[in-house]
């Protein structure tokens, strides 16, 4: 058997050694299971694995291609964060709640993946219903960063980070509501895609934030970036919030150079809190960014500042209904009969649900209260407008915008577990995006002295993932990432 | 002290839609439990709306029936709380930006004709159904999701009659506007009435108490009538009405406290943001009022004037439009509307009624009806003969000139057949012949009804009559 390194073993590269023949997807599947096998005792960055399915799916890739077929991902393994409804699968959300739920549905972006060819080799641990940065707050374990086992992956879809950067996936999907991709991305080393709002169908994704949550890749390059989400975008029926917008041929805008582009460069980022370590790498990064031929400027989201009181309302808000359902009547964990169905639900809740995805429905169903609900949500909304505004107008000069994607690199298991407010702010640089809805990319851009790494985040308007994908990978290409 | 009942009903109908509210599964009454549903209808993780636009046209056409303002932008929100029967433990519901607003429904309450406002019209999907076993409860969620749209009337109506005059016409005009079956067996109209009362003059209001769970209109009638009862024994008595919500049970007739405002639910509405706001074009709205129909009270005027039966038929005829629509056909194709209107308020709709039939069941065509008429008008048929063939039309159907032929029923008009019956009937009765002649007109009927049955019913009772007369005289 040919052994793979998955250390660095791309989707596009992957692709060519099974279009030559140099390689079989069953072969790679077996490959990557023993290599999962092998490592992830000490990562923890898969919560389930379906060797057998992957196994048969990758046999009927083998067999279509022997048959002259092709597709954009047929046979290439998948890795899933477990928030996504893959059919027959558990979609355990990282909660106790989901304990014995099977998915009847696949996701549409699963779907659409299904389509391309590709495989479902296993389901990635997150924070509970996507809440953290840390992959701590998963109830099944916690998941250990792969460039120092003692520091965080990152959240919340740090099973699919560690999984990437750890080299015991291909690729992954990961989910972003304040920074869920990027964040963990930027954590272990790997390129990380939020997509603008609408432009993947959330249909089949399990909502933590309506308004805010996208589905997005987390791969080693931003090619493989580019190709997943050509494989997943596009307006679905299924989804009311899904854009009719034309999906281009993402790899197309690769073209290495940054000739013509105008980055620019938010005053408001750059400031005290962001580690010395952190502002050097990205500072580098701009540099390195001008010498590809982009003109830099300083650009000002004068907003950003209550960015985090406003995600917090606003995702909380949405969350406290969206998580209403996970009520032990229908499927999941129930608890012993009550003397009611409201005493069931109290127990069934009181028992499924961690400590922090109650802090979160707690807080969400204050800001809607009567009484409070203008103070907090109304405002939130309004915040939130100001927020877009500030990014239209910095897109009125620029063509993208550059920031770090944390102020710091990764953190120690445990370190912010008793504070969350303290780990509420790491989301500073990425929900603003969010809030506002466009787009943004986390690619790595060199480590810290004691070798974790840091990350550049590109961020884009409306739309903009080609543009933000070209910056990225001209600056991965240039050589200086590491 | 005398005083004076203050009431508001807020009226859920379901729609006529094939699927449901936001999902493509079936909205039919009466399959097994847990058929119609699918991820979406069960709140299933990741599960999303997608709005149904024959809801959002059959709302609009209700609130321009029933002369409501259409807003070009609405939007749908989520109504927070936990019940076992609704899947999300929220309802997406309308809040603040519903799809219809204002509008009224004109009642006539012993003579007296009065307009009844309305305050909005909104949206929203239908829960599930609790059933209660021996040792455990289950929930159908066939009906989770299904299109309902809610009708809030303005605190306009004081007393039952009124209440009940209002939900019957609302009633017509819904089933006028083709929106609903507004069957209320299979639960298309449910309502909560909203109760205060003041003492008469008074320019405040009582404190309200809510009725729910009233599945009749009559059980509206007199559950608003206790209520209303009761209210005023408290008050006399020197109590207090507490604001809470309060259940109608019909077996025992009476209205009991389910919860009062201090565990009232804290609703906690935001904007849906699943689902995009609605956006209409005027152009739109106007498309869909060009295809509403005549509203059941003009027609009921236009049905006197036009074709001069009295009021009285015309409110029975139109009371149900497809009725209506029958005997219009009917009344033009036969150019005899009188005798149309007659044999569809005597015949049609009494066998119906006998047969527990609905008019959409119904075999005989308008044509045929007018055929029959036609029939009559022209002497060839006698009404005994023509009741025959309409009792086979209902039955049947078919064509009515096919049934008299095929029954031998064309009426003997020949005077000379007639006559020879005539002549075996006198030859027959000497004693009435003698009872003729002294003038007892009992004698006449009875030999008229002698040659009725000597020619089988086919004779011409009229000339019967005649020829009678001119023999004996
Ligand atoms: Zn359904």
């Amino acid at each position: 058997m040919m052994s793979c390194d998955f250390n660095s073993l791309t989707i596009h590269d992957l692709l060519e050694q099974l279009r030559s023949g140099e390689t079989s997807s069953v072969e790679v599947v077996q490959g990557l299971i023993e290599a999962i096998g092998a490592r992830d005792d000490d990562l923890k960055a898969y919560v389930s694995l379906d060797a057998e399915g992957a196994l048969a799916q990758a046999q009927e890739a083998d067999r279509k291609r022997a048959a002259g077929e092709d597709g954009l991902l047929l046979g290439v393994p998948i890795a899933i964060k477990d928030v996504l409804n893959v059919s027959g699968q558990p979609c355990t959300c990282g909660s106790q709640i989901l304990q014995g739920y099977v998915a009847p549905y696949d996701a549409t972006a699963i779907a659409k993946l299904r389509k391309a060819g590709a495989v479902f080799v296993g389901r990635t641990n997150m924070d509970e219903f996507a809440m953290g940065g840390t992959t701590e707050n998963s109830s099944i374990q916690v998941t250990r960063n792969p460039h120092d086992l003692d520091y965080v992956p990152g959240g919340s879809s740090g099973g699919s980070a560690a999984a990437v950067g750890g080299g015991i996936a291909v690729a992954a999907l990961g989910t972003d509501t304040g920074g869920s991709i990027r964040q963990p991305a930027a954590f272990c080393g790997c390129v990380g895609l939020k997509p603008t709002y609408g432009r993947i169908s959330r249909y089949g994704l399990t909502a933590f934030a309506s308004s805010l949550d996208q589905i997005g890749p987390m791969t080693h390059s931003v090619r493989d970036a580019a190709i997943l989400l050509e494989a997943m975008a596009g307006v679905d029926p299924m989804d009311s919030s899904s854009v009719d917008q034309p999906v281009p041929d993402y790899t197309a805008a690769l073209t290495g150079d940054l000739t013509g582009m105008t980055l620019g460069l938010p005053k408001e980022y750059f400031v005290e809190g962001v580690d010395a370590e952190v502002a050097a790498s990205v500072r580098a990064a701009v540099e390195r960014c001008r010498d590809l031929g982009a003109e830099i400027l300083e650009v000002s989201l004068p907003h950003t500042e209550y960015a985090i009181a406003t995600y917090y309302v606003i995702a909380t808000a949405e969350a406290s209904a969206n998580l209403a359902r996970f009520d032990g009547v229908r499927y999941g964990r129930r608890a012993e009969a009550g003397t009611d169905p409201i005493d069931m639900y109290g127990r069934t809740r009181a028992q499924g649900f961690g400590p922090e995805v109650k802090r979160r429905i707690i807080l969400g169903t204050y800001v809607l209260s009567s009484g409070y609900h203008d103070a907090y949500y109304l405002t939130g909304q309004k915040v939130r407008t100001l927020i877009r505004r500030d990014f239209e107008q910095a897109f009125a000069r620029c063509d993208a915008i550059l920031t770090p994607v944390t102020p710091t690199a990764a953190y120690k298991i445990g370190e912010k577990v008793d504070d969350p407010l303290q780990m509420y702010l790491g989301d500073i640089f990425t929900a603003t995006v969010n809030l506002a809805g466009n787009c943004a990319v986390a690619v790595p851009c060199g480590k810290t002295a004691t070798g974790l790494p840091i990350g550049l985040q590109v961020i884009g308007p409306d739309f903009g993932e080609a543009q933000v994908l070209r910056v990225a990978h001209a600056y991965e290409q240039s050589g200086a990432t590491s | 002290m005398s005083w004076v009942a203050t009431i508001g009903l807020e009226t859920h109908v379901q729609l006529h839609t094939e699927s449901k509210m936001f999902c493509a599964c079936c909205t039919g009454f009466g399959a097994a439990p847990n058929t119609h549903v699918c991820p979406v209808c069960l709140g299933y993780p990741g599960a999303m709306p997608v709005m149904n636009g024959k809801a959002i046209e059959l709302t609009v056409r209700s609130g321009l029936m029933l002369s409501c303002e259409i807003p070009l932008y609405s939007k749908f929100d989520r109504k927070s709380y936990f019940y076992p029967d609704m899947p999300k433990n929220y309802q997406i519901s309308q809040y603040d930006m519903p799809l219809c607003q204002g509008g009224g429904v004109d009642i006539t309450v012993d003579g007296q004709h009065r307009r009844i406002e309305l305050t909005r019209i909104h949206l929203e999907e239908d829960v599930g159904k609790s059933m209660h076993f021996k040792s455990s409860s289950g929930v159908d969620f066939n009906r989770a999701g299904v299109p309902l749209m809610e009708i809030v009337s303005e605190p306009d109506l004081h007393t039952p009659e009124e209440a009940m005059a209002y939900l019957a016409a609302l009633k017509q005009i819904l089933l006028y506007a083709e929106v609903s079956d507004c069957n209320l067996e299979e639960g298309n109209m449910r309502c909560d009435v909203n109760i205060s009362i003041a003492p008469a003059g008074s320019d405040t209001l009582g404190t309200k108490a809510e009725i729910k769970n009233m599945n009749t209109f009559r059980g509206v009638q007199n559950a608003v009538r206790y209520e209303i009862a009761r209210q005023i024994d408290v008050l006399e008595s020197g109590g207090r009405i507490v604001q809470e919500t309060r259940r109608w049970d019909p077996d025992t007739e009476m209205t009991s406290s389910m919860r009062t405002k201090e565990d009232a639910h804290d609703y906690r509405y935001f904007p849906e943001p699943d689902l995009m706001p609605v956006v209409l074009a005027e152009a739109q709205i106007e498309a869909w009022r060009a295809t509403l129909p005549e509203p059941p009270a003009a027609r009921r005027e236009r049905l006197v004037s036009e074709y001069g039966i009295p009021e009285y038929d015309a409110g029975v005829l139109a009371a149900d439009k497809r009725v209506g629509d029958f005997f219009e056909e009917a009344a033009r194709a036969s150019g005899n509307a009188k005798a149309a209107s007659n044999w569809i308020m005597t015949e049609m709709l009494r066998l119906l009624g006998e047969q527990e039939m609905d008019i959409a069941d119904v075999r005989v065509a308008p044509a045929a009806l007018a055929e029959l008429i036609g029939l009559v008008d022209g002497g060839a048929l006698n009404s005994n003969s023509a009741k025959e063939v309409f009792a086979e039309l209902f039955a049947e159907g078919g064509d009515p000139k096919a049934i008299v032929a095929a029954k031998g029923l064309t009426q003997v008009s020949d005077s000379g057949a007639i006559e020879g019956f005539v002549q075996q009937a006198i030859e027959e009765n000497p004693q009435s012949v003698e009872d003729f002649r002294n003038g007892k007109t009992k004698a006449a009927k009875f030999l008229v009804g002698q040659v009725m049955r000597l020619s089988k019913g086919k004779a011409n009772p009229k000339m019967v009559g005649e020829i009678i007369a001119r023999l004996l005289s």
